[in-house]
């Protein structure tokens, strides 16, 4: 029992870190370039506009996709490593 | 054939194949109403749930307000697929775990409370009529073009066949029609948008032609929308905007408020594993990115379109870009889709200098040089997707196609809420706390009522939205936001969180945004009762009426931790409870729900 809750515990943690990493991205591509740094990246250009518009109508979706897969696969290797899946 | 009989054959053919699955599937007894009878495949249920996601606001209005708006407007294609990062892994995976049939369900077991139940159904409904509002907005728009009637009687027509189509229905017929529908929309959504995009860069992929050159002039296509437009005294389409402070906010109350959004995480109680809620999330998002990766390329070459439509001579390679804009048409010569919306109502014409052409510009900047005496066309930002195909002359079929196309993004959407917004009442409100002891005939009943109200009231109000359809959704989406966020989440992230705290976070949430959304806007959104106008310069620090839910969820979060800490922590076994949620392990199939 006592080793079953910590290895819950662990679980909890590692789940909280991951997905803590994730929203690091999730918000420095949204809005940190899409928004609030699009000013020093307006040196960048991209298909007659700047790397920040790019961001704020493409490259901030094309992320997120990535970012989902990337935590569910990632949290798939979780359950499984502390045999807490279904 | 007419346009006319295409657009009937079209919308007719896509309905008839709903009806038909709906029929095929249909709803059998309450469990299978409201949660597809369990066992759907990640990638179906993505799938649906795109569908009843993308609604009027994504399909009809989003690339209206982002070729109006430009880059300022990118706020709706992050806020409106940002917030699947916060489902996936903050909210969906834990509430398929639990495993109950509602999100009020959730916040009166989590919280122990028949009152936060009720609280919550509170805040679902208010944000879910308010978001259906939208929807027959968009729809009537949609009905108002393909019948050619004005814009009041679409939304009547919209109002009928929504009524019949979700009161009738179920979520098991739903689950696979939204998945029709998903079809149907994305292909009425992409077709057009390849063909323009090939027409004005040459390349068959909307979301690569956006960055590409524009072949008629050989500059980019997003400098000749900003040399074009300027030139007629609009603001560059790709500039900055000055108040980051309420871009900030509003992006991140649309995404937290698609986060809270009952019926989008309904469906997520409809797969079999834990595991695979987490993928639904993902295809979820695959499924709406190939739409909002189309979207921003529709708005920027339908307004170059439309302008070049009254510009003839700003089209292709312009010398002197100030003499181009000189020479608008004349309004006998005026195109038929300009004639055919004005039917509507939803485009107006008016010769303020008498010289028989079509000056349209941004009559904030003084053209009385040029001879101009203001604006002489209105274009309701509404109508820019549906009438996209026939701005850039496309054969009749897309026409009808883009018809059945946003019809089914209005239809799958009005019918999602309706059934979160009924299974609300039904299921938490009656059986939950009134009459707990009512037969399942009893509970159809109940819920096919409250669908009804609910349509009736959202008509009323739809015929004079407080704004475009995918402003009034926005403001769904922050009362979501401000209310139902953060019950849900604290009651997974955090133990302490208890009953009280829960109760006063989100009614002073809920009662913040709606109280500052109802001064700008009118009260219960009733024209003509708010207190300021709804302008930049009446607004609190900048921040709009649309971007308020962010600083609401703020409030309900901090509320919340400080009620709880002044009173007990929650008894063991709701601890437990929380505990259980966060694992896998010994969920209960989706079936036995």
């Amino acid at each position: 029992m006592a080793e079953e809750t910590s290895n819950a515990e662990a679980y909890w943690k590692a789940n909280l870190r991951l997905i803590a990493g994730c929203l690091v991205v999730w918000a420095a591509v949204s809005y940190g370039c899409a928004i609030l740094l699009r000013p020093l990246l307006s040196g960048i250009p991209v298909g007659g506009t700047d790397l920040g518009f790019w961001f704020a109508q493409q490259g901030s979706i094309l992320t997120f996709i990535a970012l989902i897969f990337f935590y569910a696969w990632k949290m798939n290797r979780l359950d499984k490593q502390y045999g807490l899946g279904e | 054939m007419s346009q006319f009989a295409i657009n009937v054959l079209f919308v007719g053919a896509s309905f008839a194949l709903y009806i038909g699955i709906a029929i095929w599937a249909k709803a059998g007894s309450t469990k299978d109403f409201y949660v597809a009878g369990g066992g759907v495949h990640p990638i179906t249920n993505g799938m649906a749930i795109g569908a009843d996601w993308m609604s009027a606001a994504s399909f009809i209005s989003m690339a209206g307000l982002i070729a109006a708006g430009g880059y300022a407007n990118s706020t709706f294609l992050m806020g409106w697929t940002g917030g699947y990062v916060l489902l996936a892994m903050l909210l969906a995976p834990y509430l398929r775990k639990f495993g109950k049939f509602t999100v009020p369900e959730f916040i009166g077991d989590r919280f122990y409370s028949k009152q936060a139940r009720l609280v919550a159904v509170i805040c679902l409904i208010v944000a879910s009529v308010t978001y259906v509002i939208g929807q027959m907005a968009g729809a009537g728009v949609a009905f108002s073009r393909f019948l050619e009637v004005d814009a009041t009687t679409g939304l009547i027509i919209a109002a009928v066949v929504v009524f019949f189509y979700a009161v009738l229905g179920g979520m098991k017929g739903i689950t696979y029609t939204q998945v029709a529908q998903y079809i149907v929309l994305i292909i009425a959504y992409t077709i057009p948008a390849v063909f323009i995009s090939l027409e004005l860069t040459g390349n068959p992929l909307p979301p690569l032609g956006l960055f590409s050159t524009h072949e008629a002039s050989g500059e980019p296509l997003l400098s000749k929308l900003n040399e074009v437009i300027t030139a007629l005294g609009f603001n560059q389409y790709t500039a900055d905007v000055d108040n980051k402070l309420n871009m900030v906010l509003f992006t991140l109350s649309l995404m937290i408020g698609t986060a809270g959004l009952p019926h989008v995480i309904i469906r997520f109680f409809t797969v079999p594993k834990v595991a695979d809620a987490r993928w639904s999330a993902g295809w979820a998002l695959v499924f709406i990115g190939l739409l909002y990766l189309t979207a921003p390329a529709v708005a920027s070459m339908a307004r170059l379109n439309l302008v070049t439509t009254v510009y003839p001579d700003m089209a292709g390679q312009v010398e002197n870009v100030e003499d181009a804009a000189t020479n608008p048409i004349l309004y006998e010569n005026r195109p038929e889709w300009i004639r055919t919306w004005e039917e509507t109502g939803l485009i107006q014409y008016e010769d303020k200098n008498g010289d028989g052409r079509i000056q349209f510009y941004n009559d904030k900047a003084d053209y009385s040089d040029r001879g101009w005496a203001g604006n002489e066309l209105s274009v309701n930002n509404d109508i820019l997707v549906l009438a996209n195909p026939e701005i850039a002359n496309l054969p009749g079929w897309v026409i009808g196609l883009i018809a059945a196309g946003g019809l089914a993004a209005a239809l799958s959407t009005a019918a999602g809420l309706l059934l979160a917004i009924s299974s609300a009442i039904s299921h938490d409100l009656i059986k939950g706390s009134i009459n707990p002891h009512i037969t399942e005939k009893g509970e159809l009943m109940a819920a096919r009522i409250s669908m009804s109200v609910a349509i009736v009231v959202a008509t009323y109000l739809g015929a004079n939205p407080p704004g475009f359809a995918a402003q009034v959704v926005a403001l769904a989406f922050g009362i979501a936001a401000a209310s139902l966020f953060p019950a849900l989440m604290m009651g997974i992230f955090s133990k302490r969180v208890n009953n009280y705290g829960a109760i006063a976070g989100m009614l002073t949430g809920l009662a913040f945004t709606l109280v500052y959304i109802f001064v700008y806007k009118g009260w219960f959104f009733i024209p003509g009762t708010n207190n300021l106008a709804d302008t930049p310069e009446n607004w609190v620090l900048g921040i709009s009426p649309l971007s308020i839910g962010s600083i609401g969820a703020i409030i309900n979060f901090a509320v919340a931790f400080g009620v709880s800490k002044a009173t007990a922590e929650p008894p063991q076994e709701i601890q437990e409870l929380v505990e259980s949620v966060r694992y896998p392990k010994g969920a209960g199939t989706a079936v036995d729900h």
